[in-house]
């Protein structure tokens, strides 16, 4: 069977640095875009689109394609935190579909661990934000946000610190065959629950990585992917949402995933049992087990049952999973990981992903990237990947 | 354990916002519902988000409620817990539990507001335990 598809992702990089002291944002960004490129077969001057998110350096995309010396007719800045580059892909293909560029180039990069950010102090955006005074006051950081989403998971349905630390022992088996992953030791559901609490009931070892570095995608209209041969994947469905607190009438265990899984299944024309491999937004454990839920590879509320007893390894479980080790184990570069969970479904896809943790005759792949913060605003973004033959 | 008090930064002020800090400084919690579908929302806006009304209206909240999610923050110099807030007239807004032991917070357990003083003097509403 041959299902459509609308353009083809035909190039990714994942930059090896996990700590770029001496190398400028803007660096970072052209090196994983010509990366991506050399891995298409393609170069610059055949780029026409280029999609980054708020965070890259200037206004919009304008500074980076000019650091780049890319001529495009196209260009797209959407900015949905972590999740922005599955979104990209989205909206790449459909730029493309349109006709309004063919060769799509998608770039993510930053320093943070550089820099010597951390995720304490608050999240301060500055500017007009509406929402600023009734929340900086009260300290929200990255890890207490997502703390209240866990602890109303475990008040709803039941689920615990044991089944939590499920994902981050099977992250931790695939992390120990990728040689750039920053956490390569193997761990047990032990180790997680007696790592230091940082912000109830989120543990050290729930949390992901910092890490500095980027990626790139190309993606690609069918007559160029033609061209270029079967390693090119399909982008068969996408789908994207944003959610916010809606007034203070809102339900943290769920997130966007709920709206943006939908669509792009339906899309694709598939259905999650049918998906071999899914790259599932780390930023902690509670974002997988929620986004597992929301995407509908269980019902809600099963997601702790689900993920325990090794059911994200591959070659053990059901639902192999972010088998570069993601971003609890891996890479989580300038704090947004939804780069890297295109990459290596990609990987997973061309076959490409290290033997020990290649799902075998890997033909329908997931990616899903969560931005922002689920306990307050977050975005979504789903693709849906085939193989070239799929 | 019981808390030992952090320093609460400065909210801040617009002109969609003032009177509610007003009434803060008042010992007062203010909220705005909209007159055209009569539903609260949080936080306040001269444009109701539920049905874009413009006619909205401030009124003084029970200060009552029950703590729909926390999380006690460990890794800050002085711990602190942050939670979102249920109030009994319906709405869910984010602020810090004081004046009381780690341990005794709960998801369902009622709390009242008080106030605390911001570094600038201004005055934020935050809950404690019903006794």
């Amino acid at each position: 069977m041959s299902r459509m598809s609308k353009a083809y992702i035909a190039g990714i990089y994942e930059h090896p640095t996990r700590k770029a002291v001496d190398k400028t944002i803007p660096q970072l960004h052209a090196e994983v875009a010509i990366g991506a490129l050399k891995d298409a077969g393609l170069t610059k001057d055949d780029v026409d689109g280029y999609f980054c998110d708020g965070d890259a350096p200037g206004l919009g995309g304008m500074s980076m394609a000019e650091y780049m010396g890319l001529n495009i007719t196209y260009t797209d800045t959407t900015e949905t935190g972590g999740s922005s580059y599955v979104v990209h892909v989205g909206h790449a293909v459909e730029a493309i579909a349109a006709g309004k560029c063919n060769v799509a180039l998608i770039t993510l990069a930053g320093r943070p661990r550089a820099e010597g950010l951390t995720t304490l102090g608050a999240r301060d955006r500055g500017g007009e934000l509406p929402e600023r005074g009734f929340e900086i006051p009260y300290a929200p950081v990255i890890t207490n946000m997502y703390g209240m989403a866990a602890m109303r998971h475990m008040y709803e349905y039941g689920t615990t610190s044991e089944q939590l630390a499920w994902i981050k022992v099977a992250a931790s088996h695939h992390a120990q065959h990728n040689e750039h992953a920053m956490l390569r030791d193997v761990v047990t559901v032990e180790d997680v629950v007696n790592s230091p609490m940082i912000s109830d009931p989120l543990h050290r070892l729930d949390c992901c990585v910092i890490s500095d570095g980027g990626g790139a995608l190309i993606v690609v209209s069918p007559e160029i992917a033609k061209s270029l041969g079967d390693r090119c994947v399909k982008v068969l469905g996408h789908g994207e949402a944003v959610k916010h607190l809606n007034g203070g009438n809102f339900d943290l265990t769920y997130t966007g995933a709920a709206k943006s899984g939908p669509i792009a299944f339906a899309e694709a024309n598939v259905k999650p049992a049918d998906i071999d491999y899914a790259s599932i937004y780390d930023s902690f454990t509670i974002t997988v087990l929620e986004t597992i839920e929301d995407l509908g590879f269980c019902e809600k509320g099963q997601g702790g049952k689900f993920v325990s007893d090794g059911n994200l390894i591959s070659g053990v479980g059901k639902l192999p999973f972010n088998t570069d080790g993601g971003g609890l184990c891996n890479n989580h570069p300038s704090n947004r990981g939804g780069m890297t969970k295109v990459i290596e479904a990609v990987r997973q896809l061309r076959g490409e992903a290290h033997p020990r943790v290649q799902v075998p005759d890997c033909t329908l792949a997931l990616a899903h990237g969560t931005g922002g913060q689920i306990s307050t605003r977050t975005g979504a973004g789903t693709v849906i990947l085939g193989r070239n033959d799929a | 354990m019981s808390q030992q008090e952090r320093v609460y930064k400065d909210p801040d002020i617009n002109m969609e916002t003032e009177r509610y800090w007003e009434g803060a400084k008042n010992g007062k919690l203010l909220m705005k519902k909209c007159n055209s579908c009569g539903k609260t929302h949080f936080y306040p806006r001269a444009i109701c988000p539920v049905c874009s009304s413009s006619d909205t209206e401030w009124y003084e909240a029970s200060g009552k409620g029950k703590i729909y999610s926390y999380s006690i923050m460990r890794r800050s110099e002085i711990p602190y817990v942050m939670a979102y807030v249920t109030l009994d007239e319906g709405i869910t807004m984010m602020s810090n539990i004081v004046e009381s032991d780690f341990d005794d917070v709960k998801i369902g357990k009622a709390v009242e507001v008080t106030f605390r003083k911001t570094e600038g003097n201004q005055s934020l509403p935050v809950f404690r335990l019903c006794k």
